[in-house]
């Protein structure tokens, strides 16, 4: 029988690597009887469904941005006085 | 080309793809844009010995990639004594001896509203910023930027799988707590 704290460790893997049969059918069982466990469950898969949104580009934000201008200016000047560091 | 173009127009020239490549790997934008400032700096200095055998791009990803490694192993090294055996130590804390939870887990009221409150996002990029640097690290590479295990552990110079799964359960139950204490019971 899995504890809470072997259902915690398992339900964090599962989200990375595939379980073998034993273990999630223990899993399984462990959630159906542990309110706890159960809540904790739902939790972390809000945070992982969370941390997925914050991929999905807004309408403001299409896609990967580019370099912004100002970056790429301060970039610019930084590059210049390299140089100019290089010509004294 | 033999030799590198005129440094004056690689922000021009190279700078989007740097960056977009940086921003795949940092944690926000002000990091992908150090990383790429802190390429071209060392691109400069080193600019003479580019030889054109590659493109001038590639040479600059590669210069990118390995500012990146370094960066990681940075936040590795401040965290030395955040090291498996603690993360576990943490981990065994939130449990009593029978192994049962031994803190209170309290349901969260219709948790998908939280998503359309711009405050909850502010809060959930709060948390993770909390985090430890290289715990913070290793859950947006994965969850965020979405690389597999094998990238990660490569990058991040994390021996073993099972030490990236202890990892990322630590992150994730931190998180999960931090949003608990700072957005749904508050």
């Amino acid at each position: 029988m899995l504890s809470c704290k072997e259902t915690g460790e398992l339900l964090s893997q599962e989200m990375d690597r595939k379980l073998s049969f034993s273990e999630r059918l223990g899993l399984r069982f462990h959630l159906f009887i542990c309110k706890t466990c159960s809540c904790y469950d739902k939790q972390l898969q809000f945070v992982a469904r969370s941390a997925r949104r914050l991929m999905r580009p807004d309408k403001e934000n299409q896609g990967i941005p580019p370099l912004s201008n100002e970056a790429g200016s301060r970039i610019s000047s930084a590059i210049k006085q390299q140089l100019d560091k290089e010509k004294k | 080309m033999n030799s590198a173009s005129d440094p004056a127009t690689w922000v021009a020239q190279h700078g989007d793809a740097l960056f977009r490549y940086a921003l795949m790997k940092m944690r926000d934008e002000a990091q992908a844009e150090d990383m790429v400032q802190e390429t071209f700096l060392a691109a400069l200095k080193a600019r003479e010995r580019f030889s054109g055998q590659s493109s001038e791009k590639t040479w600059l990803i590669g210069i990118l990639k390995h500012k990146i490694i370094d960066h990681f192993r940075k936040h590795k090294r401040e965290q030395s004594s955040d090291d498996i055996e603690s993360l576990t130590e943490q981990l065994d804390q939130q449990f009593d001896h029978t192994g049962h939870w031994s803190i209170p887990m309290r349901t969260w009221q219709a948790p998908e509203q939280a998503h359309e409150n711009r405050e909850f996002w502010k809060v959930f990029a709060a948390c993770i910023a909390y985090l430890p640097d290289h715990l913070a690290d290793l859950f947006i590479l994965r969850e965020i930027k979405g690389l597999s295990s094998e990238e990660i552990c490569k990058l991040l110079e994390i021996s073993t799988t099972n030490n990236m799964w202890v990892m990322l359960s630590r992150a994730r139950m931190r998180l999960r707590g931090c949003l608990d204490a700072r957005w749904f019971n508050l």
